[in-house]
Order: structure tokens, then C-alpha cells, then sequence
């Protein structure tokens, strides 16, 4: 087993690959590349199309500059006001459902056919985006934001569920086992062996999905389903770059608003 | 203190009474806030539709099944386009994102003062907007396809992918930096053998992770014509072709498991 | 060899971790450094090869003058002083072999050290290294599969490698056992011996520095209380060096405040 180091001296030394067999590695290399190759030749780029919109992009960049929030201020206000209602209605009550789905979803605290039933519904919830389930919404509740804000809150459960059941499965038990040993009724047990251990973490990842709902309700009017999209939509179809900016603007600067407020409330309850 | 006395006898009481007083007032705040919300979004729906949902629920269900199964063989060209729109975009997304991050990271930027702000500005801006909107601001830009997909999926992953691995080159052990230096390394050298190890693993990790993300948005980004499965989605929708569209759903879902399940089996591999 | 003359370093934070340090090694000579936590040890030697920036002073390599250095002249430099660390600071995710290798850096060019396409006298020096400490068959393992000793091991061969005429040893045995502590001192100490080497060792355990060393020097809030050989320790000398007031929860924030500053 022991090398010796008089047979090694003076031969050339090589990194060992990260793949030892040579013919999996050149396999998978050769494979990538020809991906690659075959991904680019496949894209159609119309070249004079993109050269004569560089000169729409330079507008649009220069646009930021000077953003237009008074020509359609109605329309903005409007659009962001029902995007910012979807937000917190989808967020309150899809934070509600939430949490008895996550308690439902975690294998320590919920019997089995309860857990197989609420780790279906986050599942479903899981695989079917925002805007797929918005279309489908609307097609049944008709235009406007209630379509969105079911949507919202049905994406909402499946974000929230899910993490917030890892969160209990990994609890410390002991602590739960010592309420459950005081004679505790499952309520009881919950509201004292669980609920303090998994608080922060639920306040943290509320911040979070309802930084993500806003952020999803902007589009969700491209579907018809309420929100500042369709206002976004029409700005971009007329060509209105200055009015365009002006709410990616407010989007972005609203957007770090609340990741700045939810970085001090998540700091304050840890 | 959150123990009175009444009448003689000591009454435990979980909060004070100014401070339960506050707690009342949020709530009753909370709750004027969403009844205010819900009020808007009834007084913008037509309940008469919404009544009426069960009904249409109903009958959409009944026109989209069975699914059109031979309209799989036109979905081929898009189901590639689909997977080329995320991968690529997630490549030149990565390509783009190390340099930002290694700008905005606090111990590798070369200018705390102004370089870093511009660097974390880009993270802020690109992340806090939808793919969907890149696609829509791109199409008007340079006209409808599968590079204006590429490209929005690109701008939208750049911040992603450049705050999770700025915080993770945050994240290194500094002495292995310190040990690299003090052999006489370059700065390069320094950031090839001291670095890029460390910070591999991450990664890799956030990479696979994006696309998986990346693969879910392009089904979509068609709905606004950027190219892939959402194209066909979005003309099935607009001719009410249910049949059509419930089989592009399924597969949709379909490349959605696939796309979870590969990136799980890679991460793992990883890690 | 090596020559300190009024060696200053002050932390922004107003700390004052070396009070105008003079200290003189001459060639091949292994010398150890006590003190207390705090006392500003690991900032010398830190000041040595400019990892942390000294205030004021000089430091003299030979006939060169370190504190004055362009960046690139210091990487010359810092090949002719070899460092060893506490920690080991071993890359862990390279292997025991590009570890050993990255003691070369400073004499490659960045594409060759990328490709690890290393000159064949650098591949067989690091082997002859590796069998000299007796790590021969690890050459290819990952860093972090090794044990303490282990990786402290390879740290000793990143250091020779270089080819330096001097080695900055920080607190070599802090993190291994009594026994694996010893083995390593003695390796330190041998090699040296071997090939002419100066040293400074910083060092906690003043028993084990005794055990090898030629020559003590003893720190105590940045200035130099004893130099003498290690026979002249005697407990009224511990007491000057270490005190009897409480230092450690003073001065561990000094050693905090390493950190960034050492980022160059």
C-alpha cells in the first residue's frame, strides 16, 4: 500500500478528476457541449430586429431617468393600490390556512391520514404557478381581483406549509414532551410545546411571502387578473417607457422596503 | 407588571394593562386593514360570475377532458425551446452574477464605498422584477422569440444568484485566505486557490437550484411571447381549445416534477 | 537574519498591540514567542509579513526593508518567509498535493497555477516533502479527510516549500493533543535544524516551548519582558510575562480585530 518515493520522483503530476471514470466524464463533457451547440443554433435571432431595438433600449435605460409618474397617475395609483389589497388579503388568509395545513403536514404532530391529505394539497399547490392557476381563475370567476387574491392565497399555502412543517418536524422535542408530560389537551400542547419554538421562523417566512406576493401580484394583471400588471401592459404596448419605469420604480422601491422591514422584524423576533 | 392586586388577592395576567391595550389596538387596526381590503376587492367582482363558478368550473372541466393527445407531437419544438430558454438563460445569468457578487461581497469588493452600492443596486433592481415583466419590456425592445425568453430569464436570475453567492463568499473561512497570501500569491492566485474552493460547493448548489426555478418561468414567459410551451398555452387559451390546453398543462406539471426531481438527485450529488 | 527596530501597531480601535518592539534573529536561529492571549504575539508575527499593515517601524529581511514594499515587491518577500498557522488554514476542499503545491504561487505564473501545470522540480520537491513528514499515500486525499496532525503536517510542507529562509509559526499545537503537539514541535524544529532555517514560534505552553527552542522571548501587552534562553525561565519570570490580574477578558478582543485587518 505504501508508495514508494523514489518511483514517483520525477513523474509528472496531475489534479485526480472530479469524475474518475474517463469515459463518464468525456461523455458528460462532450454531451454538454453538444447541448449547447444545438440549444444555440436553435434560436431564431432576428439580428436587424434586436440592432433597431437597441436604440428602443438606450430610450428605455434613459427613461429611468426620467420617469413619468403624473401622466397616468390615476392609472398607477389605481393599479398599485389593488396590487398592495391582493397583497395583504391573500396574505392574511393564506397565512391563516397555512398554519393548520403545516401542523396537518408535519409527521410529529399529525396523524398519518391527515399528513398524506395536507401533504397532497401542498403538493398541488407546489406544481401549479401563479399565473397558470390566475389564468385558470379568471376563466372561472371572471376578470378582476378576486381571481388574484385566490390565487395569491392558494400560492401562499403551499410556500408557507411547507416550510413552516419542516420547521415543526425539526423542533426540539423534549420541550414538547415536557407540556405533553403536564397533563396537556392537544390545543394546550400546541399552543405551549410547539407555537414558541416555531414563532420566529413563522414571522420571518410571513415577511417573506408577502414580499413575494407583491412582487407576483404585479404580474398577475397580465392575465387579467387585477393588479398594477395590466397598467404595466398597456405602457409597454403604447411605447410609454417613461411611465413603464416610473412603476418599476415604485415596484422596486416598495420591494426593498420590505425586505428592509422585514430584516429589522425578523431581527427583533429572533 | 403583570401581577395586580384585587381585592387582596394576587391576579397573574400575562400582559400589563397598558401593553394588553396596545396589543388590542393592533389587532382591531389588522383587522380594519383587511376587512377594508376585502371590501375593495368585492366591491370590483360581479358575484353574479362568482355564483355562477361552479357551473362554469364545471363545464370547462367537461370541454378540456379527455386531453388531445395527438397534439403532443406539436409540442416537441416548444418543449425544447421551453428547456433551451431556461438553461441558457441560467448560463449567462451565472456568468454575469459571479462578477456582481464578488463586487458586492463585502471582503473581496474593491470599493466598499462606491463600487458596492452599485453592485448590490443591480442585485436589488433585477431581482425585485418579475421574469414575466423582463419578458414584456424585452419583446417591446427587440420583438417576440426564444431571445427575449433568454435573455429575461438571464436578467431576472442574475440578483438571485448573485445575493446567495455574495453571502456565501461572505461566509469564508478567512484564514485559508490569509494562508494562500502569505505564501507571496497574486491577487488572482489569492481568489483561484483561497476562494473559488470555499465557495464551489455553494455554488453549484445555487445553480441547479435557479434552473429548476428557471424551467418553471420559461413555461410561462410564452403567455407574453417570448418563445416555449407558454406560446402554444397562451393560442390554445385565446381559441378556447380546452382540450388543448389541458394537455399542455399536464405537461407543464409534467416538466415541473422532472425538473424538481433532477435538481434534487444533483444537489445531492453535490452536497 | 531578521531584524525588528521600534515595531508600532495600533488598531483603529485604539488598542495598542505592539509598543515598539526591537528584536533581533540571526540566521538558523529557532526562537519561541510567550505570552499571554492578547499580548500581541500573533500581531507580530502578522507584522512580519505584512498580513496585518504595522503602524510604524521597520522590519528588515537580510538587507531589505518590508514596510516600505510595493505589493508586488512583497510577494517576493513573503516567499522567503514561510508561515504556519493555528488552525492549519489548510484549503480544505483541494487535496493534501495542490495544497503543498500553493506554497509555489508566488514563484508560478496565475495560468500555470490554475492548470496546475506546476515546473516537475516543484511536483518533486512536494513529494520528497510529503515523504519527509511521512504523508506520502495521502498526497491525492482531500484536505479535510486528514486528522490535526495531519493537516498540520501539509501546513509544514506549504511553508518549506517556498523555499524560505525563515518560518512565522502561529501557535502551531493550539488545536492538537499533548502527544501529537510534541511530534509536530519536534518536526518544526528538525526541519529546521536540517536546513538552516530561522524560526518564531508563537506558543501557548511554555513547558513544550523550553522543550526545543534556543532561544525565549516573552510578550506582555505588546512589549518585550524577557529575552534569555529557556533555562532562565523561572517562575518569578512567568509571573512578570502572564501577570496575576485576569488579562483574558481583556485582550481577547484584540485578537478579534485581527480579522479584517489581515485581508490586505
Amino acid at each position: 500500500m505504501s508508495t514508494d518515493l523514489n518511483t514517483i520522483v520525477g513523474k509528472p503530476w496531475k489534479k485526480p478528476p472530479f469524475i474518475q471514470r474517463a469515459w463518464l466524464r468525456w461523455l458528460l463533457v462532450f454531451g454538454f457541449a453538444a447541448y449547447l451547440v444545438a440549444a444555440v443554433l436553435t434560436i431564431e435571432v432576428n439580428w436587424s430586429r434586436v440592432y433597431e431595438g437597441l436604440e428602443r433600449g438606450k430610450q428605455f435605460v434613459l427613461a429611468f431617468t426620467s420617469p413619468d409618474f403624473t401622466s397616468r397617475s390615476g392609472d398607477i395609483w389605481e393599479g398599485m393600490l389593488e396590487s398592495i389589497i391582493m397583497t395583504v388579503a391573500a396574505s392574511v388568509v393564506g397565512i391563516g390556512i397555512s398554519i393548520p395545513i403545516a401542523l396537518g403536514a408535519a409527521r410529529n404532530v399529525a396523524p398519518l391520514p391527515v399528513y398524506l391529505i395536507c401533504r397532497g394539497i401542498i403538493a398541488i399547490s407546489r406544481a401549479l404557478q401563479e399565473i397558470i392557476v390566475a389564468i385558470l381563475l379568471v376563466a372561472i370567476f371572471g376578470f378582476g381581483p378576486l381571481a388574484g387574491f385566490l390565487t395569491l392565497s392558494f400560492a401562499t399555502i403551499g410556500f408557507l406549509s411547507k416550510l413552516l412543517a419542516e420547521d415543526i418536524e425539526s423542533m426540539d422535542r423534549v420541550q414538547a414532551e415536557a407540556i405533553r408530560a403536564s397533563g396537556a389537551r392537544w390545543g394546550q400542547w400546541i399552543n405551549y410545546g410547539v407555537q414558541p419554538q416555531v414563532m420566529p421562523r413563522l414571522i420571518g417566512l410571513s415577511m417573506y411571502r408577502i414580499d413575494i406576493n407583491f412582487r407576483e401580484s404585479a404580474i398577475l394583471g397580465l392575465v387579467g387578473a387585477g393588479g398594477i400588471g395590466a397598467t404595466l401592459n398597456t405602457a409597454f404596448d403604447r411605447y410609454e417607457y417613461d411611465t413603464a419605469a416610473a412603476i418599476l420604480l415604485i415596484i422596486i422601491v416598495i420591494v426593498m422596503a420590505l425586505e428592509y422591514l422585514s430584516g429589522i422584524i425578523r431581527e427583533r423576533v429572533q | 407588571m403583570p401581577v395586580q392586586d384585587v381585592q387582596g388577592q394576587k391576579i397573574w395576567q400575562r400582559r400589563a394593562g397598558r401593553e394588553s391595550l396596545f396589543h388590542w389596538v393592533l389587532w382591531l387596526i389588522g383587522i380594519a386593514v383587511f376587512a377594508y381590503c376585502w371590501q375593495q376587492i368585492s366591491n370590483a367582482t360581479t358575484w353574479f360570475f362568482v355564483w355562477d363558478a361552479p357551473n362554469i368550473a364545471g363545464d370547462i372541466w367537461r370541454r378540456a377532458t379527455p386531453p388531445k393527445w395527438e397534439y403532443i407531437t406539436q409540442l416537441g419544438k416548444p418543449i425544447w425551446d421551453t428547456l433551451n430558454i431556461a438553461t441558457l438563460g441560467t448560463i449567462i445569468a451565472l456568468l454575469l452574477a459571479v462578477p456582481v457578487a464578488f463586487l458586492a461581497a463585502r471582503n473581496t469588493t474593491p470599493s466598499a464605498l462606491f463600487v458596492r452600492p452599485i453592485a448590490l443596486l443591480i442585485i436589488v433592481s433585477t431581482r425585485s422584477i418579475n421574469s414575466l415583466i423582463w419578458a414584456l419590456l424585452l419583446i417591446a425592445i427587440i420583438g417576440p422569440g426564444v431571445f427575449a425568453g433568454v435573455v429575461a430569464i438571464a436578467i431576472r436570475s442574475i440578483g438571485f444568484c448573485a445575493k446567495l453567492l455574495y453571502e456565501a463568499i461572505e461566509e469564508i473561512d478567512h484564514t485559508q485566505v490569509e494562508a494562500i497570501t502569505a505564501t507571496g500569491a497574486s491577487r488572482w492566485q489569492v481568489m483561484a486557490y483561497g476562494i473559488v474552493p470555499q465557495i464551489l460547493p455553494a455554488f453549484a448548489g445555487i445553480a441547479v437550484f435557479r434552473w429548476d426555478i428557471n424551467i418553471r418561468e420559461s413555461t410561462v414567459l410564452g403567455l407574453v411571447g417570448a418563445g416555449g410551451i407558454g406560446l402554444q398555452l397562451s393560442a390554445s387559451l385565446n381559441v378556447l381549445a380546452w382540450p388543448q390546453v389541458s394537455l399542455i398543462l399536464l405537461v407543464i406539471l409534467l416538466a415541473v416534477v422532472i425538473s424538481e426531481w433532477v435538481s434534487a438527485k444533483v444537489r445531492g450529488a453535490i452536497i | 537574519m531578521l531584524r525588528l527596530e521600534k515595531l508600532v501597531k495600533t488598531y483603529k480601535t485604539g488598542d495598542q498591540a505592539l509598543k515598539a518592539v526591537d528584536l533581533d534573529v540571526p540566521d538558523g536561529q529557532v526562537l519561541a514567542l510567550i505570552g499571554p492571549s492578547g499580548a500581541g504575539k500573533s500581531t507580530l508575527i502578522r507584522c512580519i509579513n505584512r498580513l496585518v499593515e504595522p503602524t510604524s517601524g521597520n522590519v528588515y529581511l537580510g538587507d531589505v526593508e518590508l514596510t516600505g514594499l510595493s505589493s508586488g515587491n512583497l510577494r517576493k518577500e513573503r516567499r522567503r518567509m514561510g508561515m504556519i498557522f493555528q488552525e492549519y488554514a489548510l484549503v480544505e476542499r483541494l487535496s493534501v498535493m495542490e495544497n503543498v503545491l500553493s506554497g509555489r504561487l508566488g514563484y508560478v505564473s496565475f495560468w500555470r497555477s490554475f492548470l496546475r501545470k506546476y515546473p516537475q522540480k516543484d511536483v518533486d520537491e512536494a513529494f520528497r516533502l510529503l515523504d519527509r513528514v511521512g504523508l506520502l499515500d495521502m498526497a491525492d486525499k482531500r484536505a479535510d479527510e486528514l486528522s490535526g496532525g495531519q493537516r498540520q503536517r501539509v501546513g509544514i510542507c506549504r511553508a518549506l516549500i517556498q523555499d524560505p529562509a525563515l518560518l512565522l509559526v502561529d501557535e502551531p499545537t493550539a488545536s492538537l493533543d499533548p502527544k501529537t503537539s510534541r511530534q509536530i514541535m519536534r518536526l518544526i524544529c528538525e526541519l529546521c535544524k536540517e536546513r538552516g532555517l530561522a524560526a518564531i514560534i508563537n506558543i501557548h505552553d511554555v513547558a513544550l516551548a523550553q522543550m526545543f527552542v534556543q532561544r525565549v522571548i516573552g510578550l506582555r501587552f505588546g512589549a518585550i519582558e524577557f529575552d534569555g534562553p529557556p533555562d532562565a525561565l523561572t517562575p518569578e519570570v512567568l509571573t512578570t510575562i502572564y501577570g496575576e490580574e485576569d488579562w483574558e477578558a481583556t485582550i481577547e478582543k484584540i485578537d478579534e480585530d485581527d480579522e479584517p485587518e489581515a485581508a490586505e
